[in-house]
């Protein structure tokens, strides 16, 4: 744990000591018992920049255990570059396992994505969020928004709701739409698209959100009320797709579009790449999906 | 065909393996030994230790040389460091009165007790470059006059005699004094918090801050009281102990502005002061901590509050140049997640007024032909 005089620098376990991880699990435990409220806690500089996940990595490297077995996704993809170093550096720094699959990780990180695979109870999901303030974008003091939230003022962000239906005719948030968690606070779920929203509701795993560079955690624990801002005439609604997933064929999922060519040729495709690798094994298929060599298309989890 | 795009691990070892090629550049010449940068790029490794909060030369010497010379980035190492040390205790208030001054300047009076000390300066420099440096001429042994004995007094204790400049100041009895690594931070903050937040400040970010104050937002007429630049003992109350135990000394910048002030509602006409304290030498950062420290001083001396200088929020909430930095560049990452949600929104957006111009055009075309 301590330098030696062999070693210029080194490393605790789990990159940070013992002190702060005792710190962020406090401020987790309360975050648990207050649901969508955001505890600040004294973030740590870690060995990545803040705004790449810092927030999600001091959650995760706090709770984190020797049987512990990691998934990392950004995207929804286990293969985007940040999740391969953020899965890269706990197994450096923990040595724990990690893997690609949903079902088999007990802790999953995330950038902007859920994954479409219902969670279930005992799993961790921790987001990595940048501005943890679903107020923020109305009002820039942290001073204010804080006594906001003390007074459930939430009548500034009915009014930005409201304003974008009158000027677009619909409520024109796509992805960090918020919520209010169990009738109380309004919380951002962090960058995820709305698509994304409903999981979150009664979820029966753990969620857990991390902001390092603003220096907040906050929660929402299993089976807890999340329900996406709308009005009566006006109700939630998350975003379709035309097509199925163009590899697995999966429908009411969330799809990236990929350029083909430079021909405006595109293809959907889904953006949980643990899911349509696991339906193209079950024999699904979609209409561009390699019928001859499916081997081909599979994407192998990046270790 | 769709091939699936791999991140993936080969692709940033591949990338890590190339940047150790190029910091380590051309094999033919020799590597940079830590000693060499910290006796011979003294002052940027002093950056380092100051805005990575850790007074340690080697350590920040490494992180220069890593960082291939990129400040901010060699200032982000030395943090990541140095966040993961446990903590044991507090030092005792260091006594910048009794410091060992190798520098010591005051802009408010000509002389004064323990006179002016010109120390290693670039001041009064002509800024010509020099060739003979370049073909490593050899230095002169300097000439310095034997350390004093004595101490010198602060040029604030000189002018507190007379009553004109404001006193250090109380804090309740209660106070204890924050730390920023340790907890987070909040607003409004008290003074000690705040000075911490800009001592480990973007130097750049201070400097333009500072230097907005002195072209009119928030002018608060400063005048360097004093800078001085040596050597200050660090002592830690160890509770076995009947006596503080020394640690050892550090070099710290000091720099004390005194401001005029026409008195408010809340304090009488005085000198007032700004205050600036970074590790190493650096007198540009100090005196721009120092200016900056005055100007958040506006809401507790009954100032208006006009400027950005002067708004605590946003000048703390964004000083930190490894958080600017990490933030700034986070829009690296891939975002195509949200970007496919704002793209079907813009779509049939974009579908439903071209709808609406389909209607309207007929409309159109008959009044341009009335």
């Amino acid at each position: 744990m301590n330098a030696q005089s062999t070693d210029i620098a080194t490393y605790n376990f789990a990159y940070l000591d013992e002190q702060t991880k005792r710190m962020i699990r406090r401020a987790i435990l309360k975050g648990i018992a207050i649901p969508g409220y955001q505890v600040p806690f004294a973030s740590r500089e870690m060995p990545m920049p803040y705004g790449w996940g810092t927030g999600g990595v001091q959650v995760t490297a706090s709770i984190i255990g020797p049987d512990d077995v990691l998934k990392v996704i950004d995207q929804g993809a286990d293969d985007t570059t940040n999740a391969v170093s953020i899965r890269a550096f706990f197994k450096k720094v923990a040595k724990v396992d990690v893997t690609t699959e949903t079902a088999k990780a007990t802790i999953i990180q995330t950038r902007h994505r859920i994954p479409e695979q219902p969670l279930t109870a005992g799993q961790v999901l921790v987001f990595q969020v940048p501005i943890p303030e679903p107020l923020r974008f109305l009002e820039p003091r942290e001073t204010e928004t804080r006594k906001m939230h003390a007074l459930e003022e939430y009548g500034l962000m009915h009014v930005k709701l409201y304003e974008d239906i009158a000027k677009h005719g619909r409520i024109a948030t796509t992805y960090a739409y918020p919520v209010k968690v169990e009738g109380r606070y309004v919380m951002d779920p962090s960058p995820t698209p709305k698509f994304d929203n409903p999981k979150m509701h009664r979820s029966p795993a753990l969620q857990l959100f991390g902001a390092g560079r603003e220096k907040r955690i906050y929660a929402v624990p299993p089976f807890t009320e999340v329900v996406s801002l709308d009005f009566e005439d006006h109700p939630f609604e998350v975003q379709t797709f035309d097509q199925p997933c163009a590899l697995c064929g999966a429908e009411n999922v969330y799809l990236d579009e990929v350029i083909l060519d430079d021909h405006g040729g595109h293809m959907f495709v889904c953006s949980d790449t643990d899911h349509c690798e696991k339906r193209r094994a079950d024999g699904h298929h979609g209409h561009l999906a390699p019928e001859t060599h499916s081997a081909s298309g599979k994407m192998e989890p990046a270790e | 065909m769709y091939v699936a795009v791999k991140g993936g691990e080969a692709a940033i070892a591949n990338a890590h393996r190339l940047l150790a090629d190029r910091r380590r550049g051309d094999r033919a010449v020799p590597a940079l030994r830590l000693d060499q940068i910290v006796e011979q790029l003294a002052l940027g490794v002093d950056r380092v230790m100051s805005e990575g909060s850790l007074y340690d030369r080697e350590l920040a010497a490494l992180a220069v040389v890593q960082a291939r010379g990129d400040m901010i980035e060699a200032i982000f190492l030395v943090r990541a460091y140095r966040t993961t040390l446990p903590r044991f205790g507090y030092t005792n208030p260091v006594d910048t009165g009794t410091m060992q001054v190798e520098r010591r300047i005051s802009a408010t009076y000509k002389d004064l007790p323990g006179g002016q000390v010109l120390g290693p300066t670039f001041d009064y420099t002509h800024r010509l470059l020099d060739p003979e440096l370049a073909a490593g001429a050899e230095v002169e042994t300097p000439a310095q006059r034997p350390v004093e004995p004595e101490a010198m007094p602060r040029v604030s204790a000189i002018l507190a005699h007379e009553g004109l400049i404001e006193a250090d100041g109380d804090m309740p009895l209660d106070h204890v004094p924050g730390d920023i690594t340790r907890e987070p931070l909040q607003f409004p903050m008290a003074r000690d918090i705040r000075l911490q937040a800009l001592s480990r400040g973007d130097e750049g970010f201070l400097l333009a801050l500072g230097y907005s104050t002195q072209r009119g937002y928030a002018r608060n007429h400063p005048f360097v009281g004093e800078i001085r630049i040596g050597e200050v003992e660090l002592e830690l109350d160890v509770p076995e102990l009947p006596f503080a135990v020394p640690l050892g000394s550090i070099r710290v910048t000091e720099c004390q502005m005194v401001n005029q002030f026409k008195g408010s509602a809340k304090a009488p006409p005085q000198f007032t002061r700004g205050y600036g304290l970074v590790f190493g030498q650096s007198e540009r950062k100090a005196m721009a901590m120092a200016l900056c420290d005055r100007a958040l001083r506006a809401g507790e001396l009954g100032e208006d509050v006009v400027a950005a200088a002067q708004d605590e929020e946003f000048v703390i909430s964004h000083s930190d140049n490894v958080q600017a930095t990490g933030f700034v560049e986070h829009l690296k990452l891939p975002h195509y997640v949200d970007f496919q949600a704002e793209l079907g929104l813009v779509r049939r957006m974009r579908a439903e007024y071209e709808a609406r111009e389909n209607e309207d055009r007929p409309e159109q075309k008959r009044e341009a032909a009335e």
